[in-house]
């Protein structure tokens, strides 16, 4: 099974580690060459330097046979094209896209794209904590 | 009518003053502090600060009213394309045009169904494939919703067509002869018409036979 991460920042790369120590054969893209020092010197996937808004890169990454794909480059419209680009193009069954805005991100689940928003991910934890730790005020 | 203008750039700034001018109501989203002073010297209440990617901020542009247009022209491809899918797709926005600043990004716009979008260096290069005969086959206008081009081909010399009658010719399918250009004078394409060295014919033809209409008139690339 062929996966491919897009961004590979501090996320990405870790997210490209735990899907190949679960078997996948994984592929990260960055504008960066830096970025392949985050997968560390054991690193046994793929690795393609690019941006991924551009199709030869993705292609250069596997993505026509990918079965699933990671978007998350700095850049929230960025992930949102591209996520929609691995979709609708090249029929990624299993993409998923990081979203730090979350009007953003809701708007495009919406819209049948799996977005993962750590914001409001980060909203709720800390809410629930709160909620969980202190007494309710009166 | 009311138009909503994402990016106070050049291309921003001045539809928006144009615009006004045409005694349209407009308002102007611009991100950068700098920029969203000298423009607030200029158009005052009629710009905004802020990012025109983000839902609220074009809400308190009025995305809901919603605007008969909106102009999607930041200096960002990505942010481009969200800007009109959230217009179009979350507001019912009519017409979104978007600028396309890489024209290696045009595809993902076709993709997305962006379909109006303007880019400047594909128009530069439009102009300077004009200028070059070589080409053999110009592309003068693309009617991306209707799959059709009007193109312009110079009639040389050794063209298979030089000599024929226009009614004699087997076009490819989906395709037209409109008009040739000849010694100064334009004449519209009669089945009599016979084509000579020279002729620049203008022709509409469906995208996807454009090359055959290049072989059949021109012959086999060089």
């Amino acid at each position: 099974m062929k996966a491919v991460v897009i961004g590979c920042g501090r996320v990405g790369s870790a997210v490209a580690k735990g899907l190949l120590a679960d078997g996948w054969d994984v592929t990260a893209v960055d504008e960066s060459e830096d970025a392949l020092m985050r997968l560390g010197s054991g690193w046994r996937g793929g690795f393609v330097v690019g941006h991924g808004m551009d199709a030869t890169v993705l292609e250069q990454a596997g993505v026509s046979d990918a079965d699933a794909a990671v978007v998350s480059t700095a850049g929230d419209n960025t992930n949102l094209v591209i996520g929609q680009v691995l979709q609708k193009r090249y029929g990624i069954g299993c993409v998923v896209v990081r979203v730090l805005d979350p009007a953003r991100a809701e708007f495009y689940a919406e819209r049948g794209l799996r977005t993962v928003c750590p914001t409001q991910t980060a909203i709720s934890v800390l809410l629930d904590t709160v909620r969980a730790t202190a007494p309710a005020p009166a | 009518m009311y138009v909503v203008v994402a990016g106070g750039g050049k291309v921003g700034a001045n539809v928006t003053r144009t615009l006004l001018e045409m005694g349209h109501e407009v308002t102007m989203i611009e991100q950068r502090p700098d920029r969203f002073a000298l423009l607030e010297e200029e158009f005052g209440p009629v710009v905004m600060r802020g990012d025109a990617t983000e839902i609220s901020v074009l809400e308190r542009a009025g995305i809901a009213r919603p605007p008969e247009l909106l102009l999607a022209a930041t200096g960002d491809d990505e942010d481009n394309l969200v800007i009109s899918q959230i217009g179009k797709e979350g507001y019912g926005v009519p017409k979104a045009i978007a600028r396309v600043n890489d024209p290696r990004n045009q595809a993902h716009f076709d993709l997305l169904g962006i379909t109006q979008t303007i880019c400047a260096t594909t128009s530069v290069l439009g102009l300077v494939e004009h200028e070059v005969p070589e080409h053999g086959l110009v592309r003068l206008l693309e009617l991306q919703k209707e799959g059709l081009e009007i193109v312009e081909v110079q009639i040389e010399k050794d063209s298979p067509v030089a000599g024929s009658r226009a009614g004699g010719l087997k076009l490819p399918g989906g395709s037209r002869l409109i008009s040739v250009f000849r010694h100064g004078r334009t004449e519209l394409v009669e089945p009599e018409t016979v084509m000579r060295p020279g002729d620049q014919v203008l022709a509409i033809v469906s995208n996807d036979s454009a090359l055959d209409l290049r072989r059949v008139l021109l012959g086999a690339p060089k």
